[in-house]
């Protein structure tokens, strides 16, 4: 019965789809918690808070006749601006502190949001209907919901997006060069602080965007952020900082093996595997550097 | 300064005379018989604290206007202390022992959830404080010897006992192939021992047995497995997220399955936010307003639906019943006691059988009750989409026939 992947074939093509797809939807939030991670050594523990704001933008939307698909360019507008009042408010008091201090300022933010929202919102869980259907494959053995699809193919097209305005806009230059070396760049006349609370911006508004589309594929709840600030984290750390087309491979690839072990292992061990998973890629690292820097000596 | 100094005298003056007052406040004053309550007004469980509250307070008003409680020749009424708990079971065992030992409450009523029973349920066994909960049906509180606890609903093995055995019995007798999938917490795994009893009991096999985890929003996995070896039923419980998540997945990946049982499908308002998705679900319920159990306050369930509608601009969900027939056994056990002594109470309260529009209730050693089965609906619809939830097993309470198997998704 464990093994019923490999009676059944076409479980491993539904296994691989159903985990890519989840995947790259994973890779857009560590996306913006990577980028403002590199650029202001900032680990945002109300990651997964913004994302579900974002839900909840999306899900109003729903609510008031409007298709939730059109969330995907609304949210992300809305939770730029979030984005920057945080930072104005909060994060640029501690950007330049010690990482715990950063921590504890996010969490605390992260309680915050929680606490809002559900007083808000209330505590429902709540979803929007796209109404997109299904396709089907290999007939009828494999099929992927459509919202999974344009889920997917909406956080392509935003991860390509900021990887292009990073390299060809002038504030995604400024961007990099802060990432690289913020004193230098300070020296040169990039305004660090605008660069900053930018940065925060983008990071909101992506988790904007995946905000939209979770609110679509999956549901929404003022509890539930910290899952996926977990998640993006692991990929953070799996692809390691500053890498962005290694947080895309590691998304998809902790998804496809999250499936596997779901098949393979059991439900209940889904969420452990990927955790095993972390701690030896951790590890492994470390034997890496210790080995590194034997070699120097 | 001496102006400062007077000030922090009289306000610690007027604290002091506030703090005695609430301790005399106690139990039963004047004609007062006052209960206390931590109840989920914020945090995770808010909207169910919330029917909770609404459940207790719609029963107080009715059994005051209604004479009260008519203890040793004098009348009383009810009043209730409330706490928010937060969801969480630390505030909720502290607010507890506050309730108890700063307050002065003799009588408790429960909290929303098996979790935050749990917490309080020790305290108030230790203090010898009588509690009638309406929301904890996990079955571990009623295996602990717990002396002071009652519960009005039935335990959570029971959920979805009814649909295994109804299964069972449209296959004519003969064991089903059973799917199920449970989240990882102490009520969800309750009613997966119910189902794992059922199925031993009819010679059933479980073909699928997926925990999901508590941060559950994808079901793919387990429902592809379904796809694959086609059982008989699908069974899910996973409070209101698993309701909602499992619907939208076995409607986007067309899952055929000729039966699919779940709970929270009333919390989740299912058919309002999947329409027509959600049709042939079928739910567990503790109640359901069609029953014909009958008592002197609320007349019958048809009525009691009415009026709370009215009062609070909602149809009452089955947590704001259960909440409204513990106090009608408060008041029964305090009249037939015919006293205020905790022991005389507690012992009132075990001998409880009675009546209520909520359904019988007559509690077993350990607390549970014991007299009334679960009751599952199927949603059904319209051609216009409009859905409603008819009871369908047991056939004694049924006011609609189960639709069975469930349509295929391309004949839908």
């Amino acid at each position: 019965m464990d093994f019923l992947i490999f009676q059944v074939p076409m479980l491993t093509v539904q296994a691989v789809l159903d985990g890519l797809l989840l995947g790259i939807l994973f890779a857009l939030i560590a996306y913006g918690m990577a980028l403002q991670w590199g650029v202001m050594n900032i680990i945002n523990i109300a990651q997964g808070d913004l994302v579900i704001l974002g839900g909840y933008i999306a899900y109003f939307m729903y609510l008031y006749g409007i298709h939730p698909a059109w969330g995907v360019i609304v949210s992300p507008i809305i939770m730029y601006f979030v984005g920057v009042i945080i930072y104005k408010l909060v994060i640029n008091k501690v950007v330049d502190r010690d990482l715990f201090i950063s921590i504890l300022a996010t969490f605390g933010i992260s309680i915050l949001f929680m606490q809002l929202m559900n007083f808000a919102f209330g505590a429902d869980v709540v979803l929007a209907n796209s109404g997109y259907g299904t396709t089907m494959l290999f007939d009828n053995s494999v099929t992927l919901p459509n919202s999974k699809i344009f889920s997917a193919f909406i956080s392509i097209v935003f991860a390509i997006g900021l990887v292009i305005y990073m390299k060809k806009s002038k504030l995604g230059r400024a961007i990099r060069a802060t990432a690289q070396n913020a004193r230098a760049a300070k020296i040169l006349g990039v305004d660090t602080e605008k660069v900053y609370a930018a940065t925060f911006g983008i990071n909101a508004a992506l988790c904007g965007v995946a905000g939209a589309l979770i609110s679509i594929t999956f549901t929404i709840h003022p509890y539930m952020g910290l899952p996926y600030t977990i998640r993006s984290f692991m990929i953070v750390i799996v692809a390691g900082l500053g890498n962005l087309p290694g947080v895309a491979m590691s998304g998809m690839g902790l998804g496809v093996f999250e499936e596997f072990a779901d098949y393979i292992l059991g439900t209940e061990f889904r969420i452990g595997s990927v955790f095993l998973l972390l701690v030896l890629i951790l590890v492994y690292r470390r034997f890496k550097l210790s080995k590194k820097r034997e070699y120097l000596k | 300064m001496k102006i400062k100094n007077i000030i922090i005298t009289f306000v610690s003056a007027i604290a002091i005379l506030f703090s005695t007052s609430v301790v005399s406040l106690a139990k039963v004053v004047g004609d007062k018989i006052i209960l206390g309550a931590a109840i989920s007004l914020t945090g995770k469980y808010s909207s169910n604290g919330v029917h909770t509250q609404n459940g207790y307070n719609m029963a107080v008003d009715r059994i005051n206007s209604m004479g009260g409680v008519k203890v040793g020749g004098k009348t009383y009424m009810f009043d209730i202390i409330y706490y928010d708990d937060e969801s969480n079971p630390k505030r909720a065992a502290q607010l507890a022992e506050r309730l108890i030992s700063q307050d002065g409450v003799e009588f408790m009523l429960g909290p929303y959830s098996s979790g935050l029973t749990k917490a309080i349920a020790p305290v108030t066994e230790k203090y010898g404080v009588p509690m009638v909960e309406a929301n904890g049906a996990s079955r571990s509180l009623f295996t602990k010897g717990y002396k002071y606890l009652f519960a009005v609903l039935a335990p959570a093995n029971l959920y979805l006992d009814v649909a295994i055995r109804t299964a069972v019995e449209l296959n004519g007798g003969k064991g089903v192939r059973i799917a199920q999938a449970f989240e990882q917490d102490a009520f969800s795994q309750d009613v997966r021992l119910g189902i794992l009893d059922a199925a031993k009991d009819t010679g059933s096999k479980i073909i699928i047995d997926d925990k999901l985890p508590k941060e559950l929003n994808d079901m793919a996995a387990t429902l592809a497995k379904v796809k694959a070896t086609k059982p008989d039923v699908l069974v899910v419980s996973g409070h209101t997220k698993g309701a909602l998540t499992a619907i939208r997945q076995i409607a986007e990946m067309k899952v055929d399955v000729p039966m699919l049982a779940m709970t929270h499908c009333d919390a989740a308002k299912l058919s309002k936010q999947h329409g027509a998705n959600s049709q042939y679900a079928l739910c567990a319920s503790q109640w359901h307003k069609t029953l014909t159990y009958k008592d002197d306050f609320f007349t019958d369930g048809m009525t009691y639906d009415a009026d709370f509608t009215k009062e609070f601009g909602y149809a009452p969900p089955y947590q704001a019943a259960e909440s409204s027939a513990a106090l009608l056994v408060f008041k029964d056990a305090f009249e037939r006691a015919g006293s205020f002594d905790q022991k005389k109470v507690r012992d009132a309260l075990a001998a409880t059988n009675m009546q209520t529009f909520y359904g019988n209730i007559k509690f077993a050693e350990g607390g549970q009750n014991v007299d009334k089965p679960m009751v599952l609906f199927q949603v059904m619809c319209d051609d216009a989409g409009k859905c409603e939830n008819k009871v369908v097993a047991p056939l004694k309470w049924a006011s609609a026939e189960l639709i069975h198997p469930i349509p295929k998704w391309s004949d839908r």
